[in-house]
């Protein structure tokens, strides 16, 4: 088992507390070929545009937002299947956005991601042993003679049966086949685990065993998660420090009892109170709701300003010409709105 | 710029809603099963399920994936395959009876008596046709009126469900909607015959959180000026406990738990419903740490003798002589509360309720 | 889209221009010398040179291509023995061994292939998406498997003994051979019936699974379904809704394989004895006949690039979802 001690991919120790990672100034735009009468409009979708974020060891940091936020271009950036069009990736400070597939190896190891989709992730001709064992070769995480023994142990800690290591994806359910990415994820003793919507295809019942799961696993191993959910009770349930992503940008962000209890962005209020709250059928008084108008704006052309005006209720003329900057609300709290103003009442 | 904005937040009670409920059912299903024979085996879907409904009523059916929920909504339709699926009981709509009926007389009842929306408005809308086409074909099945007067009938349709420029957006393709709109427009097909049952089979369950909202207010709106009964199909309780009266909940096939909604989520009586309460984090209040359900649901084909649920049950060494193995409890009330059912042998689940449960929930 | 047809076009005669060159380059770096080959076993130097320079072989190859491409676009001139004549563009050359230009000879034999191929075209596609529509429909009953296994019996046998034994045993069909369309409609039809039949059989089994496998992926869709909860009777759902997006991806399949039929209906031509463009390749090849092999390779790409192009637009009248630019 790994120590929660953390060191760096040269093999230096880091302060604890000490960003591990630090997203600066992020931008990743695709290229679309437009299709205007004249041809070559090349359109660009602003996938992720401008965002700052800071994961410190053992922190977990949670992503929400709706669909075309952003949040899982963000994951590829960090775990650089992507190279982004602009900005720093500071792992340990080190800048990872630009380097070659060569120079990134030993942070491949370090960052691991884990997919939404464990039937599509897992290669369905190869044994679960095969599959956790190539990632322990693969980041030289073992000498030849203990790979077996180091499957079953790894197998075993995500609550799978270590005799079945010879068993194919197809021959697990979809929890089980999640706790298989996870295993694989942990193989190469990560600082850092992305995990994007890792519960979202889920059932209820075995969501909610993969989650205690990953809650025991950061617990014991003191690894740091980047958790993109849409589910919103589920990111309050595991992180520490939740951020609002909407059309590509960061439009809060605040450790989880401030952002939850007192939003102060209007799209983080909209998004909270459009949660359906089982609460209520308890007999908790209903809370207050906000319904937005119409859907989220494509990426390709977004709103000027702040991206969020189109259906907000506050919005002013100012919110169209002026960028709202993210600016601390509350302590540890940035938000970026002309008209941020805590709202409560949701936490009912 | 800001007139497409909405209000200022406005609340709104849920339990103020006028429940104009006439008793007589609408949709009574009896002892229904369904089952598929396969290489591997015979697939239980469902066995036994019974439920009535009202008009003006909205029954939410709570379940995992392969609970049965689908499958059984799917029969009320009429949509399985007679070749693939065993259908016995009985499903009666407005009194007629559906089971054995044709499929030249399926036909003239699909759409018309009831309709059905699904999971993924994507998918579930023709790529090749326009949204108008669909919507004036499902007009044009079933009455004899000509062109114009079915387009204007889906312009109104989808106007209706809060399509804006409903004249110009007739005459797009669904690729052309966004996903709440696709959504909005494969409701008013289903709602363009007037039918006094809709079937939503996770309607919401592929839309964003925001939209997801405002097509839980269209269909209760819609539900209140046609007075039509709803069964719900969904898996997320959030949703239950907005938008239902009535609550069944299954697992492996059969309904363990049926009631009112603030009885089945405020005092649930099986110890199924209340894992399922202790599996979603909340949004509100203390965190509380999750406890799910040990195991897996079980597979069709060899569902456990006596209670299917018992072996993940941790109250099973808390009901004498093994009976959770080996009967099957009946679906009956449990408490003093005559419409609140339960599928358990467990002895006074209310106590056990409080006394165990309700502590661990936020 | 208009533009994107433009684009299309110049790409597609770029293609054709390449393919030319590079079969060119081919016949050249073949180390046969065909000016020896037509001059026969008791050939003298004289004779041998002669036939060079009336062939133009003598000229360096890139020059010989570049008067070629002129001659595609141009025209151009021809001398042999001291008279010259004029060969009007597209020119293409004089057959080596028949002495009559490539043009006039691709001429006589397209419209022959192309009412083979056509007819043809008829027969296996009309039977091949009825019979694989009404085999998905009945997926897994003994008329499925049926027709399934017919189309397996029917792909196993080579082509040519297909044709052999039509040709053989269907004596009832009337006589064959080519007329053209224009001066007896009814005659032209009569002659190619049993090549149509024969081809289209053939290919009318591969047309099956195709239809079959798309169709049952079509109708296993979430719209079809919702056709049915509309109540939509059962015959519309799958010709509607079911065989509408079931026929795309046979579109594709179809343009491709028009395009390859145009250039080898060798066997079918041979068997029923059609004078088509497969047979005039075929006697080209055996008598090192290059400018006619040259005009057949332009037939060929000309087809492929323009049934791609044809497949590419069908697209957008097909699914709405396509647009072009």
């Amino acid at each position: 088992m790994t120590t929660a001690t953390a060191t760096s991919a040269s093999g230096v120790p880091i302060k604890d507390g000490a960003p591990l990672l630090e997203l600066d100034d992020l931008a990743m735009h695709f290229k679309v070929r437009g299709d205007g009468l004249l041809g070559r409009k090349n359109k660009r979708v602003q996938a992720v545009d401008g965002v700052d974020l800071t994961v410190r060891a053992g922190e977990t940091l949670g992503l929400v937002g709706e669909s075309g936020c952003g949040k899982s271009t963000t994951a590829r950036l960090i775990t650089r299947l992507l190279e982004p069009t602009h900005g720093e990736i500071r792992y340990q400070g080190h800048d990872i956005a630009h380097l070659s597939e060569r120079q990134l190896r030993p942070y491949r190891r370090e960052i691991q991601l884990i997919f939404q989709d464990p039937y599509s992730s897992l290669n369905p001709r190869h044994t679960v042993g095969t599959i956790v064992g190539t990632a322990l070769r693969t980041h030289g995480m073992v000498s030849r003679g203990g790979e077996t023994a180091r499957v079953q142990e790894l197998l075993e800690m995500v609550g799978l049966n270590p005799e079945h290591d010879n068993r194919y994806p197809h021959e697990f359910s979809g929890g089980q086949r999640q706790r298989i990415g996870i295993a694989r994820a942990l193989a190469a003793r990560p600082k850092i685990i992305v995990a994007d919507e890792p519960v979202s295809a889920l059932d209820v019942s075995i969501q909610a065993q993969v989650m205690n799961l990953l809650e025991e696993l950061r617990r014991e191993l003191g690894i740091a998660f980047v958790f993109i959910a849409h589910d919103l009770g589920v990111v309050r349930h595991f992180c520490d420090r939740v951020a609002v992503m909407y059309l590509g940008r960061v439009v809060e962000q605040g450790p989880r009892d401030e952002l939850y209890g007192a939003p102060q962005h209007p799209y983080t209020q909209a998004l909270l109170s459009a949660v359906p709250d089982i609460a209520v059928a308890r007999g908790m008084p209903p809370k207050s709701r906000i319904r937005l108008e119409g859907d989220v704006p494509s990426p390709v052309d977004p709103p000027s300003g702040c991206r969020f005006r189109t259906r907000c209720w506050k919005a002013q003329d100012v919110c169209a010409q002026k960028t709202p900057p993210l600016e601390e609300k509350a302590p540890g709290q940035v938000a970026a709105c002309h008209f941020a103003e805590p709202m409560t009442s949701l936490a009912a | 710029m800001t007139d497409q904005t909405t209000r200022a937040p406005q609340t709104v009670a849920r339990a103020a809603r006028a429940k104009r409920a006439n008793e007589e059912p609408y949709l009574e299903v009896s002892d229904l099963h369904v089952q598929f024979p396969t290489a591997d085996g015979l697939v239980r879907a469902v066995q036994g399920l019974s439920y009535s409904l009202p008009l003006g009523r909205t029954l939410a059916i709570v379940g995992e994936s392969g609970s049965g929920k689908s499958v059984s909504s799917m029969a009320v339709l009429g949509l399985h395959d007679a070749k693939t699926a065993r259908i016995s009981g009985s499903i009666k709509v407005g009194g007629r009876e559906i089971t054995g009926l044709s499929e030249r007389a399926l036909e003239s009842y699909r759409g018309v008596d009831a309709a059905m929306i699904f999971q993924d408005p994507q998918s579930s809308l023709h790529p090749y046709f326009t949204v108008g086409d669909q919507i004036m074909e499902a007009y044009r099945t079933h009455r004899r009126v000509s062109k114009r007067a079915a387009k204007a009938r889906a312009v109104e349709m989808l106007d209706r469900v809060g399509i804006p420029n409903p004249r110009r957006r007739v005459d797009n393709y669904p690729h052309e909607f966004s996903g709440g709109m696709r959504q909005r427009a494969m409701i008013a097909m289903a709602l363009v015959n007037d039918p006094k049952l809709l079937i939503a089979d996770e309607p919401t369950t592929a839309l964003d959180v925001t939209v997801q909202a405002q097509i839980l207010d269209l269909i209760t709106d819609l539900q209140r000026d046609f007075g039509s009964a709803v069964v719900f199909i969904t898996h997320d309780l959030g949703v239950v406990a907005e938008i239902a009266d009535d609550i069944l909940v299954m697992y492996a096939g059969s309904a363990i738990e049926q009631g009112p909604v603030e009885k089945v989520l405020g005092t649930p009586l099986h110890p199924y419903s209340w894992g399922l309460l202790e599996s979603v984090p909340a949004l509100t209040g203390e965190p509380a740490p999750l406890h799910p359900i040990p195991g897996t649901p079980p597979s069709l084909l060899a569902v456990p003798s006596g209670c299917a649920f018992h072996p993940r049950c941790e109250f099973r060494d808390r009901v004498p002589q093994d009976r959770c193995r080996t009967l099957k409890p009946d679906l009956l009330a449990r408490t003093a509360d005559p419409g609140h059912t339960s599928r358990c042998h467990l002895h006074e689940p209310d106590q056990v309720f409080q006394t165990d449960i309700s502590p661990r929930l936020p | 889209m208009l533009l994107y047809i433009l684009k299309r076009i110049v790409s597609a005669i770029s293609v054709v221009i390449v393919t030319l060159v590079a079969s060119f380059a081919l016949f050249f770096l073949a180390p046969t010398d065909p000016a020896g080959v037509i001059c026969g076993p008791r050939c003298t130097p004289t004779r041998l040179a002669d036939i060079e320079q009336s062939l133009n072989l003598d000229e360096p190859p890139l020059e010989q291509i570049g008067s070629y491409m002129k001659g595609l676009v141009v025209g151009r001139d021809f001398t042999s023995g001291g008279v010259t004549q004029h060969c009007d563009a597209p020119c293409m050359g004089y057959s080596y061994t028949l002495g009559q230009p490539v043009t006039k000879l691709l001429k006589q034999a397209f419209p022959v292939t192309l009412s083979i191929v056509l007819g043809g075209a008829v027969v296996y596609l009309s039977v091949g998406i009825l019979a694989g529509t009404i085999a998905a429909q009945r997926r897994g009953t003994t008329l499925d498997k049926v027709t399934v296994g017919t189309t397996l019996v029917v792909n196993s046998f080579p082509y040519f003994v297909l044709a052999l034994l039509v040709a053989l045993y269907a004596t009832f069909l009337p006589q064959t051979g080519y007329h053209s369309f224009l001066d007896n409609p009814l005659l032209w039809a009569s002659g190619l019936v049993a090549a149509w039949l024969t081809l289209g059989l053939a290919n009318a089994a591969a047309y099956t699974r195709y239809s079959r496998a798309s169709m049952i992926e079509s109708l296993g869709q979430d719209f079809v379904r919702t056709a049915r909860s509309k109540g939509v009777p059962h015959r519309r759902v799958v010709y509607r809704h079911g065989l509408r997006a079931a026929l795309t991806p046979v579109a594709t399949i179809f343009g491709i394989d028009l395009a390859f039929q145009l250039t080898n209906a060798i066997f079918t031509e041979s068997i029923f004895g059609l004078p088509g463009l497969g047979m005039l390749t075929l006697r080209a090849f055996a008598q090192y006949d290059l400018p006619t092999l040259l005009g057949s390779v332009f037939v060929g790409s000309v087809a492929l690039v323009l049934m791609n192009l044809l497949v590419d637009i069908a697209y957008t009248f097909l699914d709405p979802r396509v647009r072009l630019g």
